[in-house]
């Protein structure tokens, strides 16, 4: 009666992989930006998934770390905006391909 | 004596220092150099006096000292205080004290008149040191620096090309007669062992020593050599006329006390060494050069010519003075010599300075009216030189070389020469004196001619008595000076005078000189300016004397001539082989170089270049990896993840 866990499994590898092909895909910095945040998700999802179907699963330790993780996400996802806005003053666009300053 | 002697070298030092410091003041400071030059010269005469006075008695006395060591020998230096030094040294500081005091007005307008004293003082002070040197080597010194400091002298006017190859000319000509005295003194010491004159037994002129010693003719002529060179005997005399381009006071100098005089006095000095064919060669030499270069003097027109040129012939007189009589005889003449010659050469320099630089006897005349003093001197200079009978010093000291002539053993020709050289003498004094004081003055500077100041006339008139009266100290009835010189004493004999041979010897050669005299006062008494009397009768023979025998022409045309052929094949040998040899070898050093270079440049080089074009080759194709595109970077560590997996899942059978 209740969902076996590979459904969740496989749901948090298509949602991997959906983030990946937009970080990879996208032009846009904001959208690569939302693609990093889907795959970040993709693993939470797989950390709760492995905890509810593990074998301590009264202990709240899972819960605990997908909501450290999720603080240091949001977090993380502050700075990569502030960098994003940063870039697009400095340089007017904010077209991923056309960061190609670091390189030597 | 003895204490005297180890003061003595205080003479020749007071003119050095003088000389020394007189280099080193600016040259603004002219009363202090001359008041330097003058007074150190006079604290010469002063102390040579009070040398004198101690070898009035006769007796030497010599110090010596070392001065440094070579092997187990030692060369010592001294001085030596004996009648020869001390009456040459009175000579010495008297003349260039009555000379330096005198330049103090020949010389006031000229801009170098400090260095001018500087010079005068060395020069006294070089001759000083020769009179009293006790050493062949400090005689050789002092010689030498006799000589540059005539060098210095007479080119003093530098800015004249002709004074300049004067005083060139006058350096090389004595350095030839000098370098035969080197030679001499090399061979002196390889004989003896000692280059000191007098050493209590040991020194090269001591008797005993001497007698012991086989004395080579040839070390004599060898420093006879010097003396011809110094002296302007025959054939180096060809320096001396050339040196009239140095101011008057320095010619005076040259020819009375210092330059010419070291020549005879080397020769008196070093008389025990002189064999008996030695001393014919000096007697012989001395002869020839008193008449051929009194014929010379005879068709000059150069007022300071033609006293250099009967210098020149006095010097020979000297010589055989020297050869055939001794060291007294010689040494009298030139002590009396010096006195007038250096009374002539400045009386030339008053006239000289009187008409304004000319020097030229055909552009003067009349002179007597307007420069009495100077006249006055100048006739007993004159007379003196010329040897008029009784009361001018020159009659005494010509007449006992004349006598000594007359008894020399070898040969008669000398004697007769001398009275041939007495004769040309009075003349051509004679036909100077004319041309310059008597007759009408010449157009020009002449004829404006003045007195030269006090400073100039006063030492004139010293000189004009001494001129006269230090014959009398050496006459046949009173030989003090003989007899001084050699020891002994002086009698007073009037009797002597009268002696058989002396008298006919003084009896000629007074004929002789009267005749010269009068011959010549009658000739250029009334002569026209323009031309010689002597041209119109005897052209070509004036024209040879004019010329002075062509000895200049002569050596230009051999010995310069060669000289010149050997520098330049010389030149050549240097610019062609030796400069060839230096040049290959150069070439060579190039050619290694190049060959260094090539190799360094393309095989060291080269494989560097090759190392570093790899590393950067290989460089440059990594960085295309790190193209700044971060989703590249991000799809390959996608594609690596996924490499990585299928690894991981399937791969395991694969190891």
């Amino acid at each position: 009666m209740t969902t076996p866990l590979a459904h969740y499994l496989i749901l948090a590898a298509l949602l991997f992989g959906v983030g990946l092909a937009g970080a990879l895909a996208r032009r846009n910095a904001i959208l690569v930006l939302v693609g990093l945040e889907l795959m970040f998700n993709a693993a939470n999802l797989n950390f709760i998934a492995f905890w509810r179907f593990g074998p301590r699963p009264e202990a709240l330790t899972g819960l605990m770390f997908v909501l450290f993780s999720i603080a240091i996400g949001a977090a993380e996802a502050a700075i990569g905006l502030a960098l994003v806005i940063a870039i697009y003053r400095h340089r007017r666009t904010a077209q991923v391909d056309r960061f190609d300053s670091l390189k030597g | 004596m003895e204490t005297i002697v180890k003061y003595i070298w205080m003479i020749p030092a007071a003119p050095l220092l003088a000389a020394g410091a007189g280099a080193l003041l600016p040259g603004g400071r002219r009363r202090l150099g001359a008041g330097l030059a003058v007074g150190a010269i006079s604290v010469s005469f002063l102390l040579s006096c009070a040398a004198f006075a101690a070898t009035l008695g006769g007796g030497r006395a010599a110090s010596h000292f070392r001065w440094f060591d070579f092997g187990a020998t030692s060369v010592q230096l001294g001085w030596v205080l004996d009648p020869l030094g001390a009456v040459m040294a009175v000579m010495v500081t008297l003349a260039s004290l009555l000379i330096f005091i005198y330049s103090l007005g020949y010389m006031a307008g000229d801009g170098n008149f400090t260095r001018f004293f500087c010079f005068m003082s060395l020069f006294a002070a070089a001759m000083l040191g020769l009179v009293l040197a006790n050493s062949l080597l400090l005689f050789f010194i002092s010689w030498e620096l006799v000589g540059l400091a005539s060098y210095l002298l007479i080119g003093f006017w530098f800015q004249k090309p002709a004074a300049a190859a004067a005083a060139r000319k006058a350096f090389i000509t004595t350095r030839i007669g000098d370098l035969g005295f080197l030679v001499g003194m090399l061979a002196l010491y390889s004989k003896t062992g000692t280059l000191l004159f007098y050493d209590s037994g040991h020194g090269c002129l001591d008797e005993n020593f001497v007698g012991g010693l086989v004395v080579s003719t040839a070390i004599g002529l060898l420093i006879f050599c010097g003396a011809i060179g110094k002296s302007g005997q025959f054939p180096l005399h060809v320096w001396l006329p050339d040196a009239m381009e140095g101011p008057t006071p320095v010619s005076a100098l040259i020819h009375a006390a210092t330059m010419v005089a070291a020549g005879v006095f080397l020769v008196a000095r070093v008389y025990p060494l002189m064999t008996p064919h030695a001393l014919q060669v000096v007697t012989w030499v001395g002869a020839l050069t008193a008449v051929f270069a009194a014929a010379i003097a005879v068709a000059q027109n150069d007022i300071k010519r033609i006293l250099a040129y009967s210098t020149i012939s006095q010097l020979g007189y000297m010589m055989m003075g020297l050869g055939a009589g001794g060291v007294a005889v010689g040494m009298f003449h030139l002590t009396t010599h010096a006195f007038f010659k250096a009374l002539l050469f400045l009386g030339a320099g008053s006239v000289i300075h009187g008409c304004r630089g000319e020097q030229d006897i055909r552009k003067m005349g009349g002179l007597r009216k307007r420069m009495p003093l100077t006249f006055a001197a100048y006739a007993a200079g004159m007379m003196a030189l010329c040897g008029v009978p009784l009361f001018f010093s020159g009659f005494w000291s010509k007449d006992a070389i004349l006598d000594a002539a007359h008894h020399w053993r070898f040969s008669q020709a000398p004697f007769y020469l001398g009275l041939l050289g007495a004769f040309l003498t009075a003349f051509y004094m004679t036909r100077q004196v004319c041309a310059v004081f008597f007759g009408k003055p010449a157009p020009g500077d002449a004829e404006r001619a003045h007195e030269s100041p006090p400073v100039m006339t006063a030492p004139l008139l010293i000189l004009a008595v001494l001129a006269v009266g230090a014959g009398f100290f050496g006459t046949p009835a009173w030989p003090w000076f003989q007899k001084y010189l050699e020891g002994g004493k002086a009698g007073f004999d009037l009797s002597k005078l009268l002696d058989g041979s002396a008298l006919t010897v003084m009896l000629l050669s007074s004929a002789l000189v009267a005749v010269g005299i009068v011959w010549s006062g009658w000739v250029y008494g009334r002569a026209a300016r323009e031309t010689d009397p002597l041209e119109k009768a005897q052209p070509a023979l004036f024209a040879c004397l004019r010329q002075k025998f062509f000895v200049d022409e002569f050596y230009a045309a051999t010995v310069i001539r060669l000289t010149g052929a050997f520098a330049m094949f010389c030149d050549w040998l240097d610019r062609v082989v030796l400069d060839g040899a230096v040049r290959a070898l150069c070439w060579l050093a190039v050619g290694l170089a190049r060959l260094n270079r090539n190799v360094d440049e393309s095989v060291v080089n080269g494989g560097f270049d090759a190392g570093t074009e790899t590393v950067r080759g290989s460089g440059e194709w990594m960085s295309r990896f790190q193209n700044g595109q971060t989703q590249r970077y991000l799809r390959v560590i996608g594609l690596a993840f996924c490499g990585l997996l299928v690894l991981l899942l399937w791969g395991a059978s694969w190891f």
